[in-house]
């Protein structure tokens, strides 16, 4: 099992970068590869927020959205990781804790 | 002549250390946010009743944290091995456009400098080295930075995967104490300043409307759909700002071909 992770997970992390690196990508590729981790990262997140047990949860009880939307703010005013991940993960214990 | 030549490999190597540690240290606070969720893999690999060897193995070898928890989850549900690396493989695919994106910035390496780097590619040395690529200075060293972030990820992630089969084997209810949310804060934290432009914003909004909607696809290939969603909406957005900026210094730009024509006359 864990050879078989490996090696498919190497095999979507190397390839690409060995074969498109010895060649040029049109321009309409580069421009869509900017918006890359933006919209990786936000597909990964989002539901982990608004969904974090599998079904919809826009309420003020789904302690992750609170959390989420507070580290948003955290980072949208200070544009600092390290206050981000602290802020959130305070957040989210807090509520986990006392809501 | 050979004292020049050592002096120049002195200044060669102290430019290629400064990278590498420099790569490293950028990487830490995304380090903080990997060390409660490379504890916790640890922890669950244990109750999920892997051996210790599998769970070292695939830290080791695979490196792909959300990958591990998702295999792990997978193996505690007594799913076939075929099943698990396929799904490996579509939860990993994102690699492949982050390799996309580095690709054009690494012509230069040979194919042993690009193996492991692309070996040790997570989420997080992703965003710490485009960033430095991006970066406007021409250190011929960039893939130094690339392994030193890569390095301190990796060290950190067998570290905490080590920790978490200790705390695991030791500690009662550990797993339900929430330190799976460490990953979703560290997310935030890298995509919320990327969002400068209302293209980057409208490519955020659409991947994330879309990865909800189709959340409940098979093995994660809402993901990629999402993913792809959003880099669609980021790049009409941008060519329609583009056609408009076009459109509103139409006259300025429409002189210039007339110019050119009584030239060629």
């Amino acid at each position: 099992m864990v050879a078989g992770m490996a090696a498919v997970t190497f095999g979507v992390r190397y390839p690409v970068l060995a074969l498109l690196s010895r060649s040029k990508l049109p321009d309409v590729v580069l421009q869509a590869l900017q918006f890359v981790p933006a919209a990786v990262l936000s597909a990964i997140v989002v539901p982990m927020l608004a969904a974090p047990d599998g079904a919809l949860a826009l309420s003020v009880n789904n302690h992750a959205l609170v959390a989420g939307v507070l580290a948003i703010a955290v980072a949208a005013v200070s544009r600092n990781l390290l206050l981000t991940i602290a802020l959130g993960m305070a957040g989210f214990l807090a509520l986990r804790i006392l809501a | 002549m050979a004292e020049r030549a050592a002096s120049a490999g002195v200044m060669a190597t102290v430019t290629q250390a400064a990278e590498f540690w420099r790569g490293a240290k950028d990487t830490l606070p995304l380090i903080l946010g990997a060390i409660p969720f490379g504890v916790l893999f640890g922890a669950l690999a244990m109750s999920a009743g892997m051996t210790v060897a599998a769970t070292l193995g695939m830290s080791l070898l695979v490196f792909a944290g959300s990958s591990q928890f998702v295999a792990m989850g997978l193996f505690a549900q007594g799913v076939a091995v075929a099943v698990i690396v396929l799904t490996t493989f579509i939860v990993n695919l994102r690699h492949a456009l982050y390799s996309a994106s580095l690709a054009p910035y690494m012509r230069h390496l040979p194919q042993a400098w690009l193996a492991p780097l692309g070996f040790w590619l997570t989420d997080e040395s992703f965003a710490v080295v485009i960033k430095r690529y991006q970066a406007r200075d021409a250190s011929p060293y960039k893939h130094w930075y690339f392994l030193g972030s890569a390095l301190a990820m990796y060290g950190n992630w067998q570290l905490c995967t080590v920790i978490g089969i200790i705390a695991g084997t030791q500690l009662q209810g550990m797993t339900d104490w929430g330190l799976e949310f460490a990953m979703v804060v560290t997310f935030i934290g890298i995509v919320v300043p990327m969002l400068l432009t209302k293209p980057m914003v409208l490519a955020a909004l659409a991947a994330g409307v879309v990865a909800v909607l189709a959340r409940d696809w098979p093995h994660q290939s809402g993901l990629m759909a999402a993913a792809g969603a959003g880099v669609a909406a980021g790049v009409l957005a941008q060519r329609v700002g583009d056609w408009r900026a076009s459109w509103r210094s139409g006259e300025s730009r429409s002189a210039v071909p007339a110019r050119r024509r009584v030239n060629d006359e």
